[in-house]
């Protein structure tokens, strides 16, 4: 084991039960500007992307200032998620274990995790919500810039804008696609919410789910 | 000749066509009228033009538009290109035709094709912000327009600006006011040599093969109507002396289509991407239901207090 | 114009030279791109730029600025050489048959009776021959030597094909495709106009040009005939009519000449231009000069005009010279000129050598502008810079603005290059304090005299007796003003059996009603019928025209007579049949002349009778050959301009026109073609009209800035790029702009040497929208046109530099 699963702010309190901080003040708070900013790219987007949506840009003020705020947040979204990438890679990187549970999936909708390798901070799937989503969100970005025409139509040209507004969408769609994973995984996984809530999960959850998070936690050396 | 439309009366008169007469709304339905119009087309004749800019004069006139006095920057086109106040614009090419070894002055007026199959229409996201009329008017409804600025990636011609002032769309409207009771466009009306005419489709191409004629005769064995398939046909029409060479007419496209990208965008994707929405949704209603929540049992709780307390769990 | 612009559609060839129709009267080519679409007419330009004119021809040849008599001359010989040529019009309707007095010369150049201290002709010997009858003597076999079509022949066949691409540049293969195109025509089957505007008249030999151009169309019977003639295009909407009530400075209104110094008696001046037929039976409409001018006389001063008095001839001022606007510039230069009043004029702008014209108004003591728009000129004293650098602190004119109404804001007539007069009803209300022309002259004037009526002063009788019986002193009404155009009968006015044709009191129905006893006055013998009995005719707006031709005779009222078509006698054969189906238009029946237009003859004069068709002159003929009536040859003669870049290739002693009017100054400022090796043109941009409309927003946004455009080849020589900031500059003054380099423009090859030229737009200036420019008229030249003073501002010698700035 040559790599510590505890990240600053973890630990673990004793008691009946067992409580463990998981998420700090500062990473709920950067989550939560992400997963606001993320739904309402999601909501102003799919306005704009289906007419059958369109009645979605009621909530942002009409179909001028969705068009107008969809970009704004989705700046705010890109800044906010580079402040979770930096704080999290470091327990995204992809391990040797992570591909046992990846190719024991059955076991893991099961919810058998017995069947599967004791897990750190974050399972594999963890890792690939959170890589996948960097990918997206740079991409997303990227081709959000050149079809942001309010400020950057003359530095690009219009068959470059239309290759960009399809992968802006098709990345969208994706993103909302890992989102639901994410989102449905966290309700599926009872006693998660509150890691986003209040930073903290029971020993129970950690012990089921990142034993080996919560055994290093615990022991203080991995 | 080609008989000019007849001043107009000075009293009101009820316009000629309305919602009633909707083919097209961009991004929502509407149920076509029993009995099409007739289609209209503005037809301009590249060979006649003398490049005088009457119908860019006309244009901001009657539109009540104000352009900014620009700069020279080498050539005869002013202001450079479109904008959101400049609807129409000559564009000027100096063309050596190897052929006859002339030098040819080719002055295209430059606007919106009122495609009749529109791609801003069709990528248009706003409800009725782009509307087709059945007489073939391609018309921006500005109280609808977010400024997206879908409609300049739909478009075969580069035709539709975004206003820097109030962020919405603005292109040749085929002046639909002047059409409603009865005239034909600001430009048209102030063009000197009737190097652009107006009048039903039918006409149009009729009178284009008039002059086709001539330009025949001339010695322009390639003249001809441009009038493009691809987005099935177009109610503004050129007579160009070279109709095998459009793009030499300031880059005007050989075959304009709406672009693949913007079919696939506008077409597959938005039903592709919906569905998989839906169903990754699905999967985890299913899922649930079929696994059941996946909640910490009592005995992990203790092996968590065990642990905690140095015990074996 | 001779014909109209309607008539254009008529044509089968249309030439363009010496203008550029597209882009200076594009509502008028309207019919030309109608003779080409609905008559399959060809076009043809000649222009050193390749234009929108040229962008809509069929055929385009380019020509060096300035060498237009060469490739003129060129055409005539071709004509000649190849007998191509309408023989039974020349022989019949021009002087080609009339003999030459012996004493006439032509040797290097110049005709006989130069003085070259005077720099004038004595023209005693350019006159024909006379016969014992009093007759000129005429040969109808057109063979003996002497005659004019045997003189026209010597004189013209040096300008060969090969001679016109020497000196004008023109590759020898368009220019005879040009001569080509015209010889089709030369025939009275087919016709063909002549299109030209300043292009030919802003040279030192101006007149010259258009003359050459009225040669070729008689030698193809072109004139007088439907889709024919030499058609000056006018600039100004109303400039015609400006010319028509005697603005020009040697005349009075209707053409009548003003008295000289020589002319101290109303017979003094009537005798030298009495109407003294040439041949016999002939007839002319100068015969009724004096009923002209006795009507001049009476409108003028009214009841102060007697018999007795000589109708108040004396009254008029006597020429002792020429006072054209450059030669009052000139005095004004000098100091000789205390006040100045513009009337919708922009002089800074306008006239030549700005630097000079700048200088002059610092020197007067006042300067008033009537204009709806604040000119250039009304800011001469003010600093903008490098476009106008001067000092206002040293300036010590007074300048006064007088508003005045623009043409929508009042009613009333223009007349234009059709000599059509139509009514424009008032549009709009006029601005703020602006008030018309009419109201600002009437109040001048009457102060004026008030003046002169307590206080005295020179030429005060002539002011007194001016008639001002207006119902309001203040404002004539317009209807009074025309009824003074067109003239009334003042007392009952009889035929010649004694019936009264025409009641007093009543206005005249045409100038044949005026007489010359002071029973009839009207100031304008030309615009007499257009407010005749019946109303005012100017108001006419029936588009009818029953033959098709264009004639559209009950629109407006064309002066002379509402004619259409000038010398239309001549669209008939001798026998008085058209020459042939297709130009069909005036004939006779059997007992008169008729077609669609207004015969420009007597209506029951019988063909037999022999009367020559020009009425108009002496000789009942046009005249190949113009006798003493030009100051600079009876033929055109290749000159080159006062600037060239290369010496007379075909008279290598002329320099110039040899009759120029030259001021003192003016030599000195000319440059040579070694500091200034290109040649410059100016002209004007479609977008914009003369120096007004840089005031007006949208047509800034068309055309914002001064360009220089160049070719290819003189860009790449310069070291400039296309949208570069450039310096042009003259002997006389400099300008900067943008470079606009294009294939348009291409250097010509004149007598084996390259030869760049460089367009200049003049329409910007410094005041308005539009970016500021120097006048361009800073770089030209004062020597103006032997017989119409006209200042070469289209060909002249520049240099071109880059200079720093943005490349756009």
């Amino acid at each position: 084991m040559s790599k510590s699963e505890v990240d600053a702010g973890d630990g673990v309190h004793r008691g009946k039960p067992v409580i463990v901080d998981r998420y700090s003040l500062g990473a709920r708070i950067n989550h939560w500007i992400t997963a606001i900013s993320l739904v309402l790219l999601g909501l102003s987007g799919l306005a704009l992307f289906t007419p059958v949506l369109y009645p979605l840009t009621g909530l942002f003020g009409g179909g001028a200032t969705t068009r107008m705020l969809h970009p704004w947040i989705g700046v705010v979204l890109f800044l906010s998620f580079l402040g979770l990438f930096f704080r999290f890679f470091r327990l995204n990187l992809w391990e040797r274990t992570d591909n046992v549970w990846m190719s024991r999936l059955r076991d893991v909708l099961a919810g058998d995790e017995n069947k599967l390798p004791e897990v750190g901070k974050y399972n594999a799937g963890q890792k690939m919500v959170f890589w996948s989503m960097s990918l997206l969100i740079l991409v997303l970005i990227t081709s959000g810039v050149v079809i942001w025409d309010q400020y950057f139509s003359s530095y690009f040209t219009i068959e470059q804008k239309r290759i960009a507004v399809l992968i802006h969408s098709a990345t969208a769609i994706v993103a909302i696609c890992v989102w639901i994973v994410h989102v449905y995984a966290a309700i599926w996984v009872r006693g998660t919410i509150g890691a986003m809530t209040r930073g903290q999960v029971t020993g129970g959850w950690a012990w089921r789910h990142h034993r080996k998070w919560l055994r290093e936690l615990v022991t203080g050396k991995n | 000749m080609f008989t000019p439309v007849a001043n107009p009366t000075t009293k009101p008169v009820p316009a000629k066509f309305g919602e009633q007469d909707l083919i097209r709304r961009s991004a929502s339905k509407v149920t076509p009228p029993a009995k099409r119009q007739t289609e209209v087309a503005k037809l301009i004749d590249v060979s006649k033009c003398i490049g005088c800019k009457a119908c860019q004069v006309a244009c901001l006139e009657w539109n009540n538009l104000t352009e900014d006095v620009g700069v020279n920057v080498g050539v005869y086109d002013n202001p450079h290109d479109l904008t959101e106040n400049t609807w129409t614009l000559m564009r000027y090419t100096e063309y050596e035709n190897a052929e006859s070894g002339n030098l040819e002055w080719l002055i295209r007026k430059d606007g919106c094709m009122h495609c009749e199959d529109p791609g801003c229409l069709k990528a248009c996201p706003a409800p009725g912000a782009i509307v087709q009329y059945s007489n073939g008017i391609v018309d921006f409804v500005h109280d609808k327009c977010i400024g997206c600025g879908y409609c300049v990636k739909g478009c075969p011609f580069n035709i539709p600006r975004i206003s820097k002032a109030d962020s919405k769309a603005y292109k040749c409207t085929l002046c639909v006011d002047r059409v409603a009771v009865g005239q034909g466009p600001a430009c048209q009306k102030a063009c000197p040599t009737q190097a652009i005419v107006f009048g039903t489709k039918d006409e149009m191409k009729q009178w284009a093969d008039h002059r086709i004629k001539d330009l025949k005769s001339r010695g322009f064995k390639n003249a001809g109507l441009y009038d493009p398939p691809g987005v099935g046909g177009t109610h503004v029409m050129y007579v160009l002396q070279h109709a095998d060479k459009p793009q030499i007419y300031a880059s005007l496209p050989n075959n304009p289509t709406i672009s693949p990208i913007v079919e696939i965008w506008k077409g597959v994707t938005k039903y592709a991407g919906l569905a998989a929405i839906g169903a990754f949704a699905a999967i985890g209603f299913i899922h649930h239901a079929v696994a059941g929540a996946n909640r910490v049992s009592e005995e992990d709780e203790k092996n968590a207090e065990r642990l905690t307390e140095g015990r074996q769990p | 114009m001779t014909n109209s612009w309607t008539d254009i559609k008529n044509a089968d060839l249309v030439w363009i030279m010496g203008g550029n129709a597209a882009e200076a009267h594009p509502c008028g080519f309207k019919w030309v791109t109608e003779a080409k679409a609905e008559r399959g007419a060809k076009l043809m330009v000649v222009d050193p730029r390749f234009n929108r004119s040229a962008a809509m021809a069929d055929h385009y040849a380019p020509i060096r600025s300035g060498s237009d008599i060469a490739f003129l001359s060129g055409v005539i010989n071709y004509l000649l050489t190849n007998d191509k040529i309408h023989k039974e019009y020349v022989r019949h309707y021009t002087n080609a048959a009339f003999i030459v007095k012996d004493e006439f010369e032509f040797n290097e150049g110049l005709f006989s009776g130069y003085d070259e201290s005077k720099r004038s002709y004595d023209r005693s010997t350019w006159e024909y021959k006379f016969g014992p009858d009093g007759f000129a003597v005429r040969d109808m076999t057109l063979q003996d030597p002497r005659c004019i079509f045997q003189l026209m022949k010597k004189h013209f066949a040096q300008y060969t094909p090969e001679l016109v691409e020497r000196v004008c540049g023109t590759p020898k293969d368009k220019f005879l495709k040009v001569a080509e195109w015209v010889s089709t025509t030369a025939n009275g089957e087919r016709a063909m106009t002549i299109m030209y505007a300043l292009g030919w008249t802003q040279h030192s030999h101006g007149a010259q040009n258009i003359r050459s151009a009225a040669m070729i169309q008689l030698l193809c019977g072109n004139i007088g005939i439907p889709g024919g003639g030499v058609n000056a295009l006018r600039g100004h909407s109303n400039v015609q009519g400006i010319t028509d009530v005697g603005t020009l400075t040697a005349a009075i209104p209707g053409y009548l000449a003003l008295p000289t110094e020589q002319e101290p008696t109303l017979e003094s001046h009537l005798s030298k231009r009495a109407f003294k037929p040439l041949t016999p039976n002939q007839t002319s409409y100068w015969q009724n000069y004096r009923k002209f001018y006795v009507s001049f006389l009476k409108t003028q001063f009214g009841a102060n005009a007697t018999k007795d008095n000589e109708f108040g001839y004396n009254y008029l001022p006597k020429l002792d010279g020429i006072y054209d606007c450059i030669k009052m510039f000139d005095l004004m230069h000098q100091g000789k000129t205390n006040g100045l009043l513009c009337q919708g004029f922009n002089p800074l702008m306008a006239i030549p050598n700005s630097n000079k014209t700048r200088e002059a108004l610092s020197k007067l003591k006042f300067l008033v502008s009537m204009d709806p728009i604040e000119t250039d000129t009304v800011r001469f004293w003010e600093n903008h810079g490098e476009f106008n650098n001067v000092d206002p602190a040293k300036i010590k004119t007074e300048v006064f603005m007088l508003p005045v109404t623009s043409w929508a804001e009042e009613e009333g007539s223009v007349t234009n290059s059709s000599r059509c007069i139509q009514w424009r009803w008032k549009a709009a209300d006029p601005y703020f304090e602006s008030k018309t022309d009419i109201e600002i002259l009437s109040d001048l004037f009457v102060r004026m005299r008030k003046m002169y009526e307590k206080d005295g002063g020179k030429g005060k009788e002539a002011l007194l007796a001016v008639d001002w019986s207006y119902k309001n002193p203040l404002e004539p009404s317009i209807e009074e003003l025309l009824t003074e155009l067109n003239g009334k009968a003042l007392s009952d006015v009889k035929d010649a059996e004694g019936k009264v044709i025409r009641a007093a009191g009543q206005r005249l129905a045409s100038f044949g009603e005026m007489r010359d006893d002071g029973s009839t006055d009207g100031c304008m013998w030309i615009y007499t019928g257009v407010y005749g009995p019946a109303g005012n005719f100017a108001m006419r707006r029936d588009n009818s025209d029953p033959s098709g031709l264009g004639v559209y005779g009950n629109w407006g009222f064309s002066w002379p007579a509402n004619r259409r078509i000038q010398y239309n006698r001549a669209s008939a054969d001798p026998d008085g049949k058209p020459w042939s189906e297709a130009k069909k238009y005036m004939y006779w029946n059997g007992e008169r002349w008729t077609g669609p237009d207004v015969p420009d003859y007597v209506p029951t004069i019988p063909p037999d009778r022999a009367v020559g068709p020009f009425i108009m002159n002496a000789e009942g003929v046009s005249r190949l050959w113009v006798r003493g009536l030009m100051a600079d040859g009876p033929f055109p003669v290749h000159m080159e301009p006062f600037e060239s870049p290369v010496g007379n290739l075909v008279f290598p002693k002329l320099k110039g026109n040899p009759v120029a009017r030259v001021f003192k100054n003016d030599m000195e400022a000319l440059g040579n073609s070694k500091d200034f090796p290109i040649v410059a043109t100016t002209y004007r941009l479609t977008e914009h009209f003369h120096f007004w409309t840089k005031n007006v927003h949208a047509n800034a946004v068309m055309q914002p800035e001064f360009f220089v455009e160049m070719s290819e080849q003189l860009a790449k020589e310069k070291g400039i790029k296309n949208g570069q900031r450039v310096r042009v500059w003259s002997k006389r003054g400099e300008a900067k702009g943008k470079a606009v380099v294009t294939k348009r423009m291409t250097p010509f090859k004149v007598d084996g040497k390259t030869v760049h030229q460089v367009g200049l737009p003049l329409n910007f200036g410094f005041i308005g929208e539009t970016k500021k420019a120097s006048p361009i008229n800073g770089l030209t030249s004062a020597i103006g046109d032997s017989n119409s003073q006209t200042p070469e501002f289209k060909a002249f010698l520049v240099n071109v530099e880059p200079i720093a700035g943005p490349v756009a």
